[in-house]
C-alpha cells in the first residue's frame, strides 16, 4: 500500500513538473515588467467557457511577459471554494494573483492574508466588494457605465445612418444597470446625433420593459412597431430583449434596425444571416489580458494602483494600449466589445 | 481482546500518519506552520458537524440538513447584524437558531415517528430557503472586525487558528460522552437493536431528540465559525457540507446501519479528509481531479468495510 502511494505519488509529482517547466523568456515590449514571474489566474470556478476564454487572454499576456502562469481554482463558482485556493497559492509562494472574484466578501480576509504574504492582486470581469478593496491594486472591468449607455447609441446611429427615431427594450423598470444605462443614452443622443430623436419625445418616455423575459419582451417589440410604426431603431441593452428582438424581426421581416447587449452564442445566427448588424457585450478575453499586464507592471513596481496611475498592456508598440484607474481603483477597458459578421464565428463558440 | 487487532479506525489513523509523511516529502509547501493553519482552518466546521453526526449515525439515524442548519445560523447572524443588533446577541441568535432546527428535525422524527433521511432532506432544502428568505440575493458584510478576526487569524504567538480550541474541547467531550458514559453506551444499544434499547428502558426517544438538538446546535456553533471566517454570510454558502461531513464520518469507521464508531477514527478521517485535499492541492492536483478523489474515498469507506468483512466471513449484528 505505501509503496503503490509513493509511486502514484512520484508519478503525479513528475507528471505536474512536465507540464509547469514551458517558462518562455521574457520577449515583452513592455518595459519595466519582471521576467518570469509566478502568477495565477484564477475564475470564479473552472469548467466554464467565459472564463476558458478569459484565462486564453491572460496566457496570451503572460506568454509576452515571459510570466509563468498557471489556471486554477474551485470546481464550483462560491467564495468559500476560491479560499481554499487562494490559500494554496499563498502556500506556493505565487507572487501575482489574478482573480474573478466569486463571492465579493467572503474572499477579502484570504486575500488580505494573500497581501500580507507579498502577492500582488488584480482582480478582473468580478471585483470584491469596494469598502474592503484594499488588498487589490486595480480592477479590470469592462466599461464605464455610460460609456456602456452611450457606445449603444453609436451602433444603432450607424445602422440607421444617423437619422430617424429611436426607442429602448430594456429588462425590468427596477434593474439598476440597465437603468443607469438608459440615463446617460437620452441627452447623448440628442446632443451627439441632431437627425435622431426618441420615440416618445424624451428618453424616459420612449422606453418599454420586457422584464428579461422573452415572451414580453417580443409582446413590447410589436408594441413599438404598432405604437410608431416610423421608429428607425430599437435599442435593447439586455441579453434577453436583443434576442428577443431580433428574432421578431426576422419573423415580421420589419425594416426596424435593432441593437444592444447580446450574448455572441445567442445574436449569431441574426448577425450571420444580417438580421443584426452589430451588437455588444465585454470580451473576457481582453479583461484577462489587459488585467495580466496591470498586475506584472504592479509587481515589478511601475504602477502603483493609485487613482489616475496608468499601465500599458500590448506586446508591441504598435498594438500597446495605456490605461488609466478611475475613481474606486477601478479600470475601465473601454468600449463594450462589438460583434459583427467578421467575428462572430470565433466567439460564438466562446460565450 | 487486549491483542492489537487491525480495524477500521486504526487503518485511517495510520493512512492520517502515511499521508502526512508523504505529503511532508512531496510537497515542500505541506509541512510548513502557515498550511496547517489553513487546513485546520478549512476542516473546523466540518470536524465541529461530524462529532454529533457520529452520535446519530451511530444510534441509527441521519441528519441532511446540517449545512443547511449552518447556512441558517450564519444567514440569522448576518440578518440581525443588518438589522442594528450588537454583534454579540446576533451570535446568540445564531446558536438559538442552530439549535431550533435540531429540535425542529428532531421531534419531526421522534414524537411524528418520521424517517430521520426523508425528515432530513425536507429541512434540508426548507432551512436554505429561509436563508434565502432572510438575506434575499444580498449577502452581509462589514461585520465587526474585532469579532470575526477570530475566525481567520491565528492564536497569538502559534501557527493555529482559533478554531482549535473548539475542535479541541468539543472533541474530548464527545469522546468522553461516546465510549466512557452511560449516555455512550445506550447511543450504541440504540443503534444496534433500537427496539431491545427501549425494552430493556433506555429513553429512545428522549435521547434521539437530544442528539437532533446538539447536532442543531453544533451546526449553529459550525455557522458561526464560518461567518467569521468568511467575514460576512450569504444565503448560499456552506453548500456540499452535509455531504463532507457524512463523509468524514463514514470514512472514520461509523457504520451507516448503526452501532458500530469510534470517535477517534471520526477525528483522524476528518484530518485525513483535510490532509490529502491540501497534499493534492498543493502538488497541482486539479479541482476537477480533487472531485474525484473525495468521491472515491467516500465510496471506498462504504464498500471496504464490508468487503473486509464479507472476506472475513464476519456478518454484524446490526439489522440488514
Amino acid at each position: 500500500m505505501q509503496k503503490k502511494l509513493i509511486r502514484v505519488a512520484v508519478a503525479l509529482t513528475a507528471a505536474v513538473a512536465l507540464i509547469g517547466s514551458t517558462a518562455p523568456a521574457n520577449a515583452a515590449g513592455v518595459k519595466g515588467i519582471q521576467g518570469g514571474l509566478k502568477i495565477a489566474i484564477m475564475p470564479k470556478a473552472l469548467n466554464i467557457g467565459y472564463f476558458d476564454a478569459w484565462n486564453k487572454g491572460a496566457q496570451t499576456a503572460c506568454k509576452e511577459i515571459g510570466a509563468r502562469c498557471t489556471y486554477l481554482g474551485p470546481t464550483e463558482a462560491t467564495g468559500p471554494a476560491q479560499v481554499q485556493f487562494i490559500n494554496k497559492i499563498i502556500q506556493q509562494k505565487y507572487q501575482v494573483l489574478v482573480i474573478s472574484a466569486a463571492d465579493q466578501n467572503a474572499i477579502v480576509p484570504a486575500l488580505n492574508a494573500a497581501k500580507a504574504a507579498g502577492i500582488t492582486i488584480v482582480t478582473s470581469d468580478a471585483d470584491v466588494a469596494g469598502a474592503s478593496a484594499s488588498s487589490r491594486v486595480t480592477a479590470v472591468l469592462p466599461a464605464e457605465s455610460s460609456r456602456i449607455g452611450t457606445a449603444e447609441i453609436d451602433w444603432i446611429a450607424a445602422a440607421t445612418g444617423s437619422k430617424g427615431s429611436v426607442a429602448i427594450l430594456s429588462a425590468a423598470a427596477t434593474a439598476a444597470n440597465q437603468n443607469a444605462w438608459i440615463a446617460a443614452m437620452g441627452p447623448y443622443l440628442t446632443k451627439t446625433y441632431p437627425n435622431m430623436s426618441w420615440v416618445g419625445g424624451t428618453v424616459e418616455k420612449s422606453v418599454f420593459y420586457g422584464d428579461d423575459d422573452t415572451t414580453k419582451s417580443t409582446a413590447q417589440f410589436n408594441a413599438i412597431l404598432a405604437q410608431y410604426p416610423d421608429v428607425a431603431g430599437i435599442v435593447a441593452p439586455t441579453t434577453v430583449g436583443v434576442k428577443a428582438a431580433a428574432a421578431e424581426k426576422k419573423s415580421k421581416k420589419a425594416a426596424v434596425k435593432v441593437t444592444g447587449l447580446g450574448l455572441p452564442s445567442e445574436m449569431a445566427p441574426y448577425i450571420e444571416d444580417g438580421t443584426v448588424e452589430k451588437v455588444g457585450l465585454w470580451n473576457p478575453i481582453d479583461l484577462g489580458y489587459v488585467a495580466v499586464y496591470a498586475a506584472a507592471q504592479a509587481k515589478s513596481g511601475s504602477f502603483t494602483g493609485a487613482v489616475g496611475s496608468t499601465f500599458v498592456a500590448g506586446a508591441t508598440a504598435k498594438t500597446q494600449k495605456k490605461y488609466t484607474v478611475t475613481a474606486g481603483g477601478i479600470t475601465y477597458l473601454g468600449d463594450p466589445f462589438t460583434f459583427t459578421k467578421a467575428n462572430i464565428a470565433t466567439f460564438k463558440a466562446i460565450y | 481482546m487486549k491483542k492489537f487487532t487491525f480495524s477500521w479506525d486504526r487503518g485511517v489513523g495510520a493512512l492520517l500518519v502515511l499521508t502526512i509523511i508523504v505529503g511532508s516529502f512531496i510537497t515542500p509547501y505541506f509541512a510548513v506552520s502557515s498550511n496547517i493553519s489553513f487546513v485546520i482552518q478549512d476542516i473546523g466546521e466540518i470536524a465541529i458537524i461530524a462529532l454529533p453526526m457520529a452520535f446519530l449515525i451511530i444510534a441509527g439515524e441521519i441528519d441532511l440538513s446540517v449545512a443547511s442548519t449552518l447556512n441558517l445560523s450564519s444567514a440569522a447572524i448576518g440578518y440581525s447584524f443588518r438589522n442594528g443588533l450588537p454583534f454579540w446577541l446576533c451570535v446568540v441568535i445564531g446558536l438559538l437558531t442552530g439549535l431550533t432546527c435540531g429540535l425542529i428535525n428532531g421531534i419531526l422524527v421522534t414524537k411524528f415517528g418520521l424517517q430521520s433521511l426523508a425528515v432530513t432532506i425536507g429541512t434540508l432544502a426548507l432551512f436554505r430557503g429561509l436563508c434565502y428568505v432572510l438575506l434575499g440575493n444580498q449577502p452581509v458584510n462589514q461585520m465587526p472586525d474585532s469579532w470575526v478576526k477570530l475566525g481567520y487569524t491565528n492564536i497569538p504567538h502559534t501557527f493555529l487558528p482559533y478554531s482549535v480550541i473548539l475542535i479541541a474541547i468539543l472533541g474530548a467531550a464527545a469522546w468522553i460522552t461516546l465510549h466512557y458514559t452511560r449516555f455512550g453506551r445506550w447511543t450504541f444499544a440504540v443503534g444496534i437493536n433500537a427496539d431491545a434499547a427501549k425494552f430493556s428502558g433506555i429513553p429512545v426517544a428522549r435521547m434521539k431528540l437530544a442528539l437532533f438538538m446538539t447536532t442543531g446546535l453544533m451546526s449553529g456553533v459550525a455557522g458561526i465559525v464560518y461567518t467569521f471566517r468568511f467575514a460576512s454570510s450569504s444565503p448560499n454558502g456552506a453548500t456540499g457540507f452535509e455531504l463532507a461531513v457524512i463523509a468524514s464520518v463514514l470514512f472514520g469507521g461509523v457504520s451507516i446501519a448503526g452501532g458500530v464508531g469510534t470517535m477517534w477514527g471520526v477525528l483522524a478521517a476528518v484530518l485525513e479528509l483535510g490532509v490529502i485535499r491540501s497534499v493534492l492541492q498543493l502538488i497541482d492536483v486539479s479541482a476537477n481531479a480533487l472531485l474525484i478523489v473525495s468521491g472515491g474515498l467516500l465510496l471506498i469507506s462504504v464498500v471496504l468495510p464490508r468487503a473486509i468483512e464479507i472476506s472475513r466471513g464476519r456478518r454484524k449484528i446490526a439489522t440488514q
